[in-house]
């Protein structure tokens, strides 16, 4: 195995697990869809990114950051569902993008290009996916009370505003690092499928979250793998590879 | 004779600029089980959520005893669960319980031990209604906030799980502020009543002293019938 292609798996392995174990939680608010428009907004950064030759991560991150906390500012102010409040802010974001994306070299960012990620690129994954999965395993409880009944959550002395903002902290972590794995158009498919096949199977919350963590990393190590080969893109081979795993799921789902 | 535990005041709640609650008073002693009765819009789920702090009031609320509630609120019912694999002993576990000291309410409400790997959306609709009991008791609470308990279930669950509150509430000494339309509630396990109509008819008092067939005429704008025993 190759130096290169070992930084790959092991940013893929992190990225993808860590944004399946989150996806658990999107997907209990049924929230996983935000995720992608949150991709898209992370589209300027990335065109910036691209433009001045720095990490598409480093540059995606302020852009979703920027964007998180206007949602939650929005969200107390307006009580618009969470979902039509990123609607409005990401087709800002892609408008935006499309103004100085060099479209010759969007590709990168359209679809991510996990195949060339340097040494710090993969341990700011390691790091940041690590860091994800330890937050969200300690305020999993509360924030999916706050998810099953928010004014239960609110009685029980839980601070629903401070676990919305980390919850949408979280989500703009691991949308920054998928924009390297998958690219900006697909952010939403390293959250929400991992954990729908999860589901499928699982009978337990505990069962729920370990399980969409393999099935994510199981999606990075495969298609980077296949992408080695075929030299066809890593990050929609990713996809592909959850969503085939989704489908062989779906005649065992417990419903 | 028993504390006084809440006092309301020329209490009010405003909704989208249009006052939904005015000039509402009122005592709760200890131990009461009082039930808010009124018709559909006439604002008891909006009282509820009030007096829990879930939404801004105008007037007084003085608590003289420092709460600590359980609530177990309408929309919380089987369809919020069914999509998880929330098992019973999951959802003890966001209240960071161990399935032994689940088992422990779980027992108070008549439930099974085999229950606690159960997946809680796939229940009965009574067994469900019970678990919920179970677990907003194993908040400790001295007082239940409970709206509509028994919506989602049949008469005979309805009837099984106010059976359980009624005991519950004597053998632990709790005070319950209970919503509900049903008014063989009221009669069957209530000490006190609040009304409310959406006509701003109100009326407090022990059930089978002030509940007479004009005052509920009054409250629910229609005639009803009434069922003593």
């Amino acid at each position: 195995m190759t130096y290169q292609l070992a930084l790959s798996l092991i940013s893929g392995i992190f990225i993808a697990g860590s944004a399946a174990y989150l996806g658990t939680l999107m997907l209990s608010r049924k929230m996983a869809v935000i995720a992608g428009p949150l991709g898209h907004l992370a589209l300027p950064g990335a065109a910036l990114a691209i433009v001045y030759g720095f990490s598409i991560s480093l540059g995606a991150f302020p852009f979703v950051v920027f964007g998180i906390i206007v949602i939650w500012l929005l969200e107390i102010r307006t009580k618009l569902a969470m979902e039509a409040l990123t609607a409005i802010v990401f087709a800002t974001g892609v408008a935006t993008a499309f103004l100085f994306l060099p479209i010759d070299k969007a590709e990168a960012a359209l679809v991510g290009d996990v195949s060339k990620v340097g040494i710090y690129e993969t341990l700011a994954s390691m790091v940041l996916g690590t860091l994800v999965v330890v937050v969200i395993n300690r305020s999993y409880s509360k924030i999916m009370l706050i998810n099953i009944h928010e004014d239960v959550a609110r009685t029980e002395g839980v601070n629903v505003k401070l676990y919305n903002l980390i919850y949408l902290s979280a989500i703009a972590i691991t949308v920054a690092l998928g924009v390297d794995l998958v690219g900006g158009l697909m952010t939403a498919a390293l959250v929400a499928i991992p954990a729908a096949a999860a589901r499928n199977v699982s009978r337990t919350l505990g069962q729920f979250g370990v399980t969409a963590g393999l099935f994510g990393a199981i999606s990075a190590v495969v298609g980077i793998l296949v992408s080695t080969v075929t030299g066809l893109p890593a990050g929609p081979l990713v996809i592909l590879t959850s969503a085939i795993i989704f489908l062989a799921t779906v005649p065992v789902a417990r419903v | 004779m028993s504390d006084i535990l809440l006092d309301v005041k020329d209490f009010g709640v405003m909704l989208d600029d249009s006052p939904v609650l005015s000039g509402l008073n009122f005592s709760v002693t200890e131990g009461e089980f009082l039930t808010v009765l009124g018709p559909n819009g006439s604002g008891k789920t909006v009282l509820l959520r009030s007096l829990l702090g879930l939404i801004p009031h105008t007037g007084e609320m003085n608590w003289h005893k420092k709460p600590r509630i359980g609530y177990l609120p309408q929309g919380l019912n089987q369809v919020s669960v069914r999509d998880m694999p929330l098992t019973v002993k999951d959802i003890f576990g966001l209240k960071k319980l161990k399935p032994d000291e689940a088992m422990t309410f779980l027992k108070l409400v008549g439930l099974e031990s085999g229950i606690t790997n159960k997946r809680a959306g796939y229940l009965s609709g009574g067994e469900f209604q019970r678990m919920l009991v179970a677990w907003v008791l194993a908040s400790h609470p001295n007082i239940l906030f409970l709206d509509e308990p028994t919506t989602a279930i049949d008469v005979a669950g309805g009837e099984t799980v106010y059976s359980l509150l009624k005991e519950i509430w004597q053998r632990q000494g709790l005070t319950i502020f209970n919503v509900t339309h049903d008014l063989n509630i009221v009669y069957a396990h209530s000490t006190h009543v609040l009304c409310l109509s959406r006509l701003g008819h109100r009326c407090y008092g022990v059930p089978k002293e002030i509940l007479t067939p004009d005052l509920l005429r009054d409250v629910y704008g229609a005639e009803v019938k009434l069922y003593t025993h």
